[in-house]
């Protein structure tokens, strides 16, 4: 879950922001007794089609958040995190309280197992984020990131991150390392909490060739990119140079303070990481 | 008690079609935690404002744009995007079957699990044959007027349906450079591959837990009873040494603890 601190709205809702420019964390990576810092950038780029909210006269709106009582807008140090105990009765918990119930050791990623790679269920899959090597750490990281990708194998590890525990499979590819966050067993459903039929039926030998029928005509070797396109974004870009040739529907308005809406391009990031320059 | 299914559907695969219910794979047990204003631990409303003057716009006011050029906005209506929507439909579509590790673990989203909605003859024939061939499928359809992309795939003896995420969305590391810096020597890569084959071992989930959870949890209801305790500040540390002895001395410990076990 991406998550920035300042605005203090970890855990507070599902909407994902895209980090920026700088690492999304910072620290240390070890195995056996080897440490690799390093630094972590989201894997996936975020909607690449935001829609803004404008005022009635084209103006970029700002969200913000605002006190029922006193009806002001309130800064980001006038908020405060809380845990409801009973309706409308919160416990504050700070920043400082969640990184410091964290145990030291835990604030590292330390792969203490290594399984094959394609030994992982998928259900545990989550998100994904690339490592790239901190100062100093480019040696280790390649020695660790070419163990791996030569043996096919992913490293395993728990860590906390901005409050937050988590279970990371370490994979290797291309020489660069790359986490994908896992959902804990207890965050998952088993077939009894669904409540799927335990008795199978009998299933009838020729109803099985059927479909294996069905399947082998329509096997590929490779999932190919152009199934996984995005087409109601498509259709959505391609509304809008339709609308902006024919210069219907279109604002302008005098910006100078807008670095709000900024895209950030990710790739250019991690290639500036990646090349001991980010 | 049972799950209650979110949406029901058709899998259609040419012309066979297997109903069924989906329901979430997923239980969330994130901590969560509200925005309170700090002087009356009163829970925070949002709304729009003008930055310029800090004048709230109401919702129905509200316009949406997609920023061509810095500053400059084509509008979106509501209308508009209500033609984007795709036909709502009833079928998963799967036209396409490919191995398992030919999907990257970077793709899948979220897992839904799939029942049986009539025809249970047909539900276990298909996981039969998908298990028999070692494919999943690709997966098409609309739920909740939108569009998706997934993978089918015979998990025991049941039917996962994973969302995908899109192709614009996911970077892959072949698209990027390697990184920099010295490669490691072969002594180096010997130590570190043993090292490495010293704890190797299974994936068993059981053996992770978000003990972190738990602690948060505790925490907060100390604190609730006015007893929380004092925490320790965050130290940094750590001391760089060079890499060959510290494979060397790692290699020593794991070796002494495998024979002490």
């Amino acid at each position: 879950m991406v998550k920035t601190r300042t605005s203090k709205r970890r855990s507070t809702e599902d909407s994902e922001e895209q980090s920026g420019p700088r690492p999304f964390w910072s620290g240390t990576l070890t195995f056996g007794l080897v440490s690799v810092p390093v630094n972590l950038f989201p894997a996936n780029r975020s909607n690449r089609a935001p829609l803004r909210m404008l005022s009635p006269e084209g103006e970029p709106l700002s969200r913000k958040y605002y006190s029922e009582k006193t009806e002001r807008d309130l800064d980001a140090d006038q908020m405060v995190r809380g845990y409801e105990i009973d309706k409308g009765k919160y416990v504050v918990v700070t920043d400082e309280e969640l990184d410091r119930l964290a145990p030291e050791k835990s604030r590292d990623i330390d792969l203490k197992s290594f399984v094959s790679e394609e030994s992982i269920p998928p259900v545990h899959f989550d998100r994904g984020y690339f490592l790239t090597p901190a100062s100093g750490s480019e040696k280790a990281y390649k020695l660790l990131a070419e163990t791996m990708e030569k043996g096919g194998k992913a490293g395993l590890a728990t860590f906390v991150m901005r409050g937050k525990e988590y279970l990371v499979a370490i994979f290797a590819e291309h020489g660069i390392l790359r986490a994908e966050t896992m959902r804990f067993p207890d965050e998952l459903r088993s077939p009894e909490d669904v409540g799927l039929p335990k008795k199978k039926p009998r299933v009838p030998a020729t109803t099985v060739h059927k479909f294996e029928k069905l399947i082998i005509t329509r096997s590929k070797k490779q999932l190919s990119p152009a199934r996984l396109k995005d087409e109601q974004t498509e259709r959505l870009l391609k509304l809008v140079k339709k609308k902006s040739a024919k210069r219907s529907n279109v604002v302008e308005v005098e910006t100078e303070k807008r670095d709000e809406g900024k895209v950030i391009d990710l790739m250019a990031v991690l290639k500036k990481s990646l090349a001991g320059k980010g | 008690m049972a799950a209650r299914a979110i949406w029901k559907g058709e899998l259609k695969i040419g012309s066979a079609k297997i109903p069924v219910k989906l329901y979430s794979g997923v239980v969330d047990r994130t901590v969560r935690f509200h925005i309170l204003d700090d002087k009356h631990l009163m829970r925070v409303k949002q709304h729009m404002v003008n930055p310029d003057n800090g004048d709230e716009v109401a919702n129905e006011e509200i316009q949406k744009g997609y920023e061509i050029e810095p500053g400059k906005f084509v509008i979106i209506t509501e209308e508009d995007l209500a033609s984007l929507e795709p036909e709502p439909s009833r079928e998963i579509e799967i036209d396409e079957f490919v191995p398992p590790e030919a999907i990257s673990q970077q793709w899948y989203e979220r897992p839904y699990y799939l029942a049986p909605d009539g025809d249970e003859k047909a539900y276990f024939a298909l996981v039969e044959a998908l298990k028999n061939r070692n494919r999943e499928g690709v997966a098409h359809w609309v739920m909740r007027n939108k569009p998706y992309v997934g993978a089918l795939r015979a998990e025991g003896d049941y039917l996962l349906l994973f969302t995908l995420r899109n192709a614009e969305e996911v970077i892959s590391a072949r698209d990027l450079p390697k990184p920099a810096g010295r490669a490691p020597t072969q002594k180096e890569l010997n130590m570190a591959k043993q090292l490495v084959a010293l704890l190797e071992g299974e994936f068993n989930p059981a053996d992770y837990k978000d003990e972190y959870r738990k602690r948060v949890m505790e925490f907060i209801e100390r604190k609730a009873k006015g007893k929380a305790p004092r925490l320790q500040a965050v130290k940094t540390k750590r001391k760089p040494s060079s890499l060959d002895s510290v494979l060397q001395k790692s290699l020593q410990s794991l070796r002494k603890e495998k024979r002490a076990a």
